[in-house]
């Protein structure tokens, strides 16, 4: 039979069709997962449903000790197994500072407190309720579980790195080398190995997980504990009003970072 | 044939060399690894037929469990003994000679598990 350009289109117009109609792509545009899959309108009232974990940073106390910031991040990265590479471009962060002005961007605000700029925050994973990173992930590396932490998969992260350009915060890093290594003085990446813990690849991407291990455990997260006797850190069920988070976001007053992406991070700073 | 004096032989001592592996292991088993078991236990999680074919199901089953829906950390056996469901503190407490034991059987069958890339190995110590 001669099938001239006029069949062809004809038939492979009826073949699309068919094969869009049973798409689910096109079936969850049409169940509106597009919809929910996209920004929620910045200010709609969110629902609270089942648990979940959030944490308060109080910069005030990490003001009042200087040092306590670098203990936190030292304990972090000692049980978690994250690699120091001696430079910031290779850098791996969990737990990390950055300025006030950086943290709590300069360009949303008409005016920020002078004693405010330069001031060292405490910045992680934020382990948004509505998380940018999940939806980027092609492999469902990164997802968001039903205690509200955004967790990694690290055996099925392709290295694509789609996660670190769809979180607004920066709160992911790339392993561009092997973190089990050793530098050109012949000293490991990881100074010193925590056995409980598993190291990461090259070419994996990593993050703060809330200490999902010692949660699981029944004990606090790493910082938090570190920070307890200063009362700078504070961490639990947000949905819960009995919660010492709750009491803390009762009492205070905080703000998150960049409120107005509609990412509903985890994380309340009390300035 | 031109030159068939020389080709014929060359063929043949060819054909035998490169099939002298299969002639010379030919009416002899393949001694599968012996494994060296832990002494302190006599069970594993589930029984050695299933470790033996399906360890690495039972590896994605606990991770799969763990990681994404907050799974029990630890498991208990038909007999009820406690165990870490781990690889690196649950299976290699008790399989810490990762040589005579997990390499064994991989180095066997050829099979290169990349487990160890970010799971540590039990140190000198431990053993
Ligand atoms: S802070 Fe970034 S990495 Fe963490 S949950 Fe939000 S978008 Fe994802
Ligand atoms: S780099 Fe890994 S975690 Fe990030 S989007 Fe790609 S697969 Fe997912």
């Amino acid at each position: 039979m001669k099938k001239d350009r006029r069949d062809f289109l004809k038939l492979a117009g009826c073949a699309a069709v068919a094969g869009v109609g049973s798409s689910t792509a096109f079936h969850s545009l049409l169940r509106g997962e597009a919809e929910a899959a996209g920004l929620r309108r910045a200010g709609t009232k969110k629902e609270k449903t089942g648990v979940r974990l959030g944490m308060v940073i109080d910069i005030q106390k990490f003001l009042d000790d200087q040092d306590l910031a670098r203990r936190c991040i030292r304990v972090c990265h000692q049980i978690h197994n994250v690699p120091e590479f001696g430079n910031p471009k290779d850098e791996i962060k969990w737990l990390w500072t950055d300025r006030f002005e950086h943290v709590f961007v300069k360009d949303t605000h008409y005016r920020q407190a002078q004693h405010l700029q330069g001031m060292p925050v405490l910045t992680l994973c934020n382990h948004c309720d509505n998380p940018p990173c999940v939806r980027a992930c092609p492999t469902k590396a990164t997802f968001k579980k039903a205690d509200g932490i955004v967790g990694m998969d690290y055996h099925r992260c392709i290295g694509c790195r789609f996660c670190m350009a769809a979180c607004p915060y920066g709160a992911r890093s790339f392993n561009w080398r092997d973190p089990r290594g050793m530098d050109e003085h012949g000293r490991s990446f990881i100074r010193e190995l925590n056995p409980d813990y598993p190291a990461r690849t090259m070419g994996v991407v990593e993050k703060c997980n809330f200490c999902s291990k010692r949660l699981a455990q029944g004990k606090l997260p790493a910082c938090v504990e570190e920070a307890a006797g200063a009362e700078a850190m504070f961490f639990g069920d947000l949905n819960d009003p009995n919660s010492e988070v709750s009491r803390v976001l009762r009492e205070k007053f905080t703000i998150q970072r960049r409120p107005s992406l509609g990412t509903y991070p985890s994380v309340f700073y009390i300035i | 044939m031109y030159g068939s004096g020389r080709i014929i032989p060359a063929l043949i001592i060819f054909v035998g060399l490169m099939t002298f592996p299969i002639w010379y292991n030919a009416g002899k088993a393949q001694q599968p690894p012996v494994l060296v078991l832990p002494t302190e236990h006599t069970e594993c999680v589930r029984d050695a037929q299933y470790m033996r074919e399906s360890h690495m199901v039972l590896l994605h089953e606990w991770r799969d469990d763990i990681l994404r829906k907050s799974g029990p950390r630890s498991g208990v056996t038909a007999s009820g003994m406690q165990y870490q469901r781990s690889l690196q503190q649950g299976c290699m407490s008790c399989h810490y000679d990762k040589k005579n034991f997990c390499d064994q059987c991989h180095d066997y069958t050829a099979v290169v598990p990349d487990c160890w890339a970010c799971h540590l190995e039990p140190t000198k110590e431990a053993i």
